[in-house]
């Protein structure tokens, strides 16, 4: 049966439901007429993925299902760490999916029985599915650190999942006395925003050089190189001392910090070093969302493997999962890199309810931080799929801000205005 | 309750009617590559290709021709950028083709922003002379095969002017010759004004 065939049944069957009179509710009329996909997690991936099939069909039946009412984007989320911007500003609803026609659903998702093929809830309801996505995003992995848990996060903040985070880590720098220490613990490879942690350094820098000036932020690092980490120590260093005996900022890598205690703010690290802070921020090892482990979706070291052309899982049929849970070859775990996943994910699916064959797919990821007033640095790739089903970079393409002798202050600034243009574009493009 | 059950047929109607509706203020996706390829361009330049701004410009309506080149252009290194020189080396001739011909079918529309309404009235008149013979509708009209410059960003038009003006950006000979025209007559201030016609959104 062709789709076009298929579509006017479907549109038949609408009709004849409608004369009935029957008196469903619409979203049972959907069931009728559409395939059911549910997607479990509202952020920028199964936002995204729900909105780009609606697009593709918009007679599909779609639920996405979400603990919370409210997304704040993790990107942009240092300046509001720095006073920059205000929470509100980052802070995303749902109506812009409901409007396309997506059933939203507040609750959180306690299981995926992929052999049912049906997902349910806390608040008892199951949702059946014909195909179902999967994007939780990162699950912080508080154990990695002796002493820290979700319940010390309360006032040692991770800030690693915007919203209330952010807030309790900016005012625990606005409350922080002139000639104080911030400490950042950073996180092992592999974690969600590869430069967030050293653009939420430099904005803290930057924060602390125009209101705290004696004071200094010093960043423990179990790694011994981190994303954009020349383009970062050059701009510490014209802008907060860095390497100098007045610096504004510190780092410290290749000594993770094993252990933390709460009461006095002091972490140890692996080589026995102590640290206290006045304001501590410990993000932490991550791994993938506790629903895609719950369900069987993650392999030995936390991840879900999946076949990268589609995002299904390798380890249950008709379950896809995007964004940061997923092992996405070369690709990092950004937003933007989520919101091109996601729509390569909603062909994939189209595709596998259609009969269709996959379109070959194109990525893209481009990772803006901001390091100072008036300049910001980038790193971007185009991805493709290599002949082993692999995503990889397009050789020759994307890279980093030039910098060196190559580095100029105008179109520095210029990506300032280009890293709110991608906020403002992308945040548009997921949820509105 | 007095005919009940037609009024509740109708509301029925009514919400399947509303659904379509709903549905369709978004327009259904084509299933091809030229898609597939659109879409990684739409996460920075907004949704069918109009920015919600500040600063990165909308691409929707723009001709094949001016896409094309300009993709080339990036591609080659031979107009400055922050990040296009280095994403548009992922592409080949047949990605920009199928991405041309995607956004070509989207249309333009002109950002609304604040700008300065007399300096925007002497932009107009210096528009009139020098621009507008080959930016036509004040440069709204895609078959120009140039870029939009009318309700574009106008932290985009600064910086496009600046990259012209500074010798940065490669220029036809006659935009040239015109453009030191404006310098000469009206010093910076010239620029400024054209800039702040094209953000009026003014044709």
């Amino acid at each position: 049966m062709t789709n076009n065939v298929s579509r006017r049944t479907l549109l038949k069957t609408t009709a004849a439901t409608v004369a009935a009179g029957s008196m469903m509710s619409f979203s049972h009329l959907a069931a009728a007429s559409g395939h059911k996909v549910v997607v479990v997690g509202g952020g920028i991936a199964g936002s995204t993925t729900a909105k780009y099939l609606k697009k593709l069909d918009p007679k599909l039946d779609i639920t996405l299902i979400e603990a919370n009412k409210d997304y704040h984007t993790c990107f942009m989320s240092n300046e509001v760490i720095s006073g920059d911007r205000n929470l509100d500003s980052i802070k995303f609803g749902y109506d812009g999916l409901k409007k396309h026609g997506i059933n939203v659903v507040i609750d959180h998702v306690e299981g995926i029985d992929a052999a049912k093929k049906q997902v349910k809830t806390k608040s008892g309801k199951s949702f059946a599915y014909d195909r179902c996505i999967v994007a939780p995003g990162v699950q912080l992995n508080y154990g990695a650190i002796e002493g820290y848990s979700q319940e010390v996060a309360k006032t040692i903040p991770h800030a690693w999942k915007a919203g209330e985070q952010t807030a309790i880590l900016r005012k625990q720098l606005e409350a922080m006395k002139d000639g104080g220490t911030v400490v950042l613990v950073a996180p092992p490879n592999p974690f969600r925003c590869p430069p967030g942690p050293y653009e939420r350094a430099s904005l803290i820098a930057k924060y602390l050089k125009e209101n705290k000036p004696k004071s200094k932020i010093v960043i423990l690092d179990p790694k011994e190189a981190f994303s954009k980490k020349g383009l970062f120590e050059d701009a510490w260093k014209r802008h907060y001392g860095y390497g100098s005996a007045n610096a504004i900022i510190e780092w410290h890598g290749k000594d993770a910090v094993v252990k933390v205690d709460a009461k006095s703010k002091t972490v140890t690290t692996a080589s026995g070093k102590q640290v206290k802070a006045d304001v501590l921020n410990i993000i932490p090892a991550q791994k993938a969302g506790k629903i895609a482990e719950v369900a069987g979706l993650t392999n030995d070291a936390g991840w879900c493997p999946i076949n990268q052309k589609t995002f299904e899982s390798t380890i249950h049929k008709d379950v896809y999962v995007v964004g940061d849970s997923s092992i996405a070859g070369a690709m990092p775990k950004s937003g933007y890199s989520a919101n091109s996943q996601a729509k390569v994910c909603a062909v994939a699916v189209y595709a596998s309810l259609s009969g269709k064959q996959m379109i070959e797919p194109s990525w893209v990821n481009t990772c803006y931080s901001i390091v100072a007033h008036d300049e910001a640095i980038s790193v971007a790739a185009v991805y493709q799929l290599n002949a082993e089903n692999k995503i990889v970079d397009v050789a020759g393409a994307g890279g980093l801000t030039p910098g060196g002798d190559a580095f100029n202050a105008e179109m520095r600034k210029r990506e300032v205005q280009y890293a709110y243009s991608w906020f403002n574009n992308i945040t548009t493009d997921t949820f509105k | 309750m007095r005919n009940a059950k037609k009024t509740s047929i109708k509301q029925w109607m009514g919400v399947v009617l509303a659904g379509g509706l709903l549905a369709s203020s978004m327009a259904q996706a084509d299933f091809d590559r030229a898609s597939v390829l659109a879409n990684t361009c739409v996460g920075c330049h907004g949704v069918n290709g109009i920015s919600a701004g500040p600063a990165i410009p909308s691409i929707a309506g723009l001709s094949e021709a001016y896409f094309i080149d300009t993709m080339k252009a990036y591609r080659e290194g031979e107009r400055p950028s922050t990040i296009m020189t280095r994403l548009a080396k992922g592409y080949t001739d047949q990605d920009i083709d199928d991405m041309a011909k995607y956004f070509a079918k989207q249309k333009y529309v002109q950002v609304e922003q604040p700008h300065d309404a007399k300096l925007a009235a002497q932009g107009k008149a210096i528009h009139s002379k020098s621009c507008e013979r080959c930016h036509d509708a004040a440069g709204t009209v895609a078959a120009d095969d140039a870029g939009f410059l009318s309700g574009q960003m106008k932290p985009y038009l600064a910086y496009s002017l600046e990259d012209f003006t500074s010798g940065n950006r490669e220029m036809e000979k006659k935009m040239a010759a015109e453009l030191e025209k404006v310098q000469k007559a009206h010093g910076d201030a010239g620029v400024k004004a054209l800039i702040e016609y094209y953000a009026s959104g003014k044709k």
